[in-house]
């Protein structure tokens, strides 16, 4: 026999309800890992490999920026010497020029709002 | 005190082994179902059995003065006397920890002016309730920040949390200022039971388990992020896969995910069975949830037997001609009947 019944089983139902909400959110739907679309001329490298711009692109950008405005500093050195601009409009975006179709992707699923464009204009053809 | 960081130090070597070795699907799969079903069912298990349990005695705490005479004034909402009463001291001590903030502590001062000798004070002590309502809301936030890996897409009030949560832009990834904050509430629960002699001598493996772990999955957490990362695309794939109820390989994330995951498993796992289950607990306490009016009205104790009652007017029915030959007062005298009896 339950005391107070009626209230036990509310709280119950709701504290059910809370924690599977994940569950039912998704009821039915369909969750597909959304791909970038990589740059058109594959021949040229990025800045650092594959999988660091993967993990650091974020820091970097934060470096670069500082190096740029706070140091006056525009030139980086990579990991295996190469020399590069550091600029988002004129380095970044000139390879990666599809902002919807890369930057968005990876970035709208995980909910990354970057305050790039808080000084930048956003790339053409985009929101 | 040791024993449990030894434990949490073994989940965590334990996961990640696991994960270096491709037991991901052990870890990142099996673990996180078993884990929801048992902290599920067991806290529903606890909720049914506490509401079992019959209350024998009214026993709400008195934290001032209980309703009385028109002209002496009620501490309304700590000795509540009505429903609704009852429901904003349970709104205060959910939401803000009253309890704690109206905590005491004792002190023996050597050496008093007052008196030139030793003497006991007592002084309101705020720390405890502040760093607990600093450890429980941004552990709040941080939990519900996760949702971004559960839903897709992604609801506008998780943003505007992250929003405020990471406004001072330190950093990329934004720093998320309740992220530092959960650690360092967690370090003055630990701290407390090891500096403080007294709670110290009644800390007890089950009290540092939970703070343990909690460190474990915020620390495991704040590195994911900021230090060792990992593909975070694939995570919220590998995530969406499991509330889908259609898992994904686990290839491509970095093992301190698992650790991760397991330490938050093992959490869920033992919260029903230990002090966590104080968040459904606090609702079943009698001394809280009971309105303040013992004065007015009888709270019967629920496992009484039932009673035979032999109410007095029965009592003088049954012996009203013993009595009335003592000599013995009656309500209703013996000789009414006689009188009838004559009448006729």
């Amino acid at each position: 026999m339950l005391y107070n019944s009626k209230a036990v089983i509310a709280g119950i139902v709701v504290f059910l309800v809370i924690c599977t909400a994940p569950f039912w959110a998704n009821f039915g739907g369909d969750y597909k890992k959304p791909e970038v679309l990589m740059p058109a001329n594959k021949s040229e490298q990025c800045v650092e490999s594959a999988a660091f711009m993967r993990a650091e692109h974020m820091q970097l950008l934060n470096e670069w920026r500082d190096q740029a405005l706070r140091d006056d500093n525009r030139q980086y050195v990579s990991s295996n010497g190469t020399k590069w601009d550091i600029s988002l409009q004129n380095t970044c975006l000139k390879c990666h020029n599809n902002y919807e179709e890369f930057c968005d992707k990876c970035h709208l699923t995980n909910n990354v709002d970057p305050y790039c464009w808080t000084c930048h204009i956003l790339p053409k053809g985009s929101k | 005190m040791l024993n449990a960081l030894l434990v949490v130090v073994a989940i965590t070597i334990i996961a990640w082994l696991g994960a270096a070795i491709g037991l991901g699907g052990l870890f990142g799969v099996f673990l996180p179902y078993v884990a929801i079903l048992v902290f599920l069912g067991g806290v529903v298990w606890r909720m049914v059995y506490w509401a079992k349990s019959p209350v024998p005695f009214a026993i709400p705490t008195t934290g001032g003065q209980e309703k009385s005479l028109d002209f002496i004034k009620q501490a309304k909402l700590d000795c509540p006397d009505t429903t609704f009463g009852v429901v904003k001291r349970m709104f205060l001590e959910v939401f803000l920890f009253r309890s704690l903030f109206r905590n005491v502590n004792a002190e023996i001062k050597t050496d008093d002016p007052i008196n030139g000798g030793p003497r006991i004070i007592y002084y309101s002590s705020k720390w405890l309730w502040l760093f607990a309502l600093i450890f429980h809301y941004c552990f709040f936030i941080v939990f519900f920040r996760h949702f971004r890996f559960f839903v897709d897409p992604v609801p506008g009030c998780i943003s505007f949390v992250e929003m405020i949560d990471g406004i001072l832009q330190i950093g990329a990834p934004r720093l998320y200022l309740t992220g530092v904050f959960l650690v360092v509430g967690v370090l003055f629960l630990l701290g407390r039971r090891l500096v403080n002699p007294r709670v110290r001598y009644i800390s007890l493996m089950q009290d540092y388990l939970p703070l343990f772990l909690i460190l474990g999955i915020a620390i495991s957490g704040i590195l994911m992020r900021y230090v060792c990362k990992t593909d975070i695309t694939q995570v919220k794939a590998f995530i969406m896969g499991l509330v889908h109820f259609s898992p994904i390989s686990s290839d491509g994330i970095d093992p301190i995910f698992f650790i991760h995951v397991a330490l938050v498993s093992s959490l869920l796992i033992y919260f029903p069975f230990s002090k966590l289950t104080h968040m459904a607990g606090v609702f079943f306490s009698p001394t809280r949830n009971l309105p303040c009016n013992t004065r007015r009205v009888r709270h019967v104790n629920p496992w009484n037997p039932p009673k035979d009652f032999l109410t007095y007017p029965e009592y003088e029915d049954l012996y009203r001609e013993a009595m009335a030959g003592a000599g013995l007062p009656l309500d209703k005298p013996l000789e009414a009947k006689k009188e009838q009896k004559s009448g006729e």
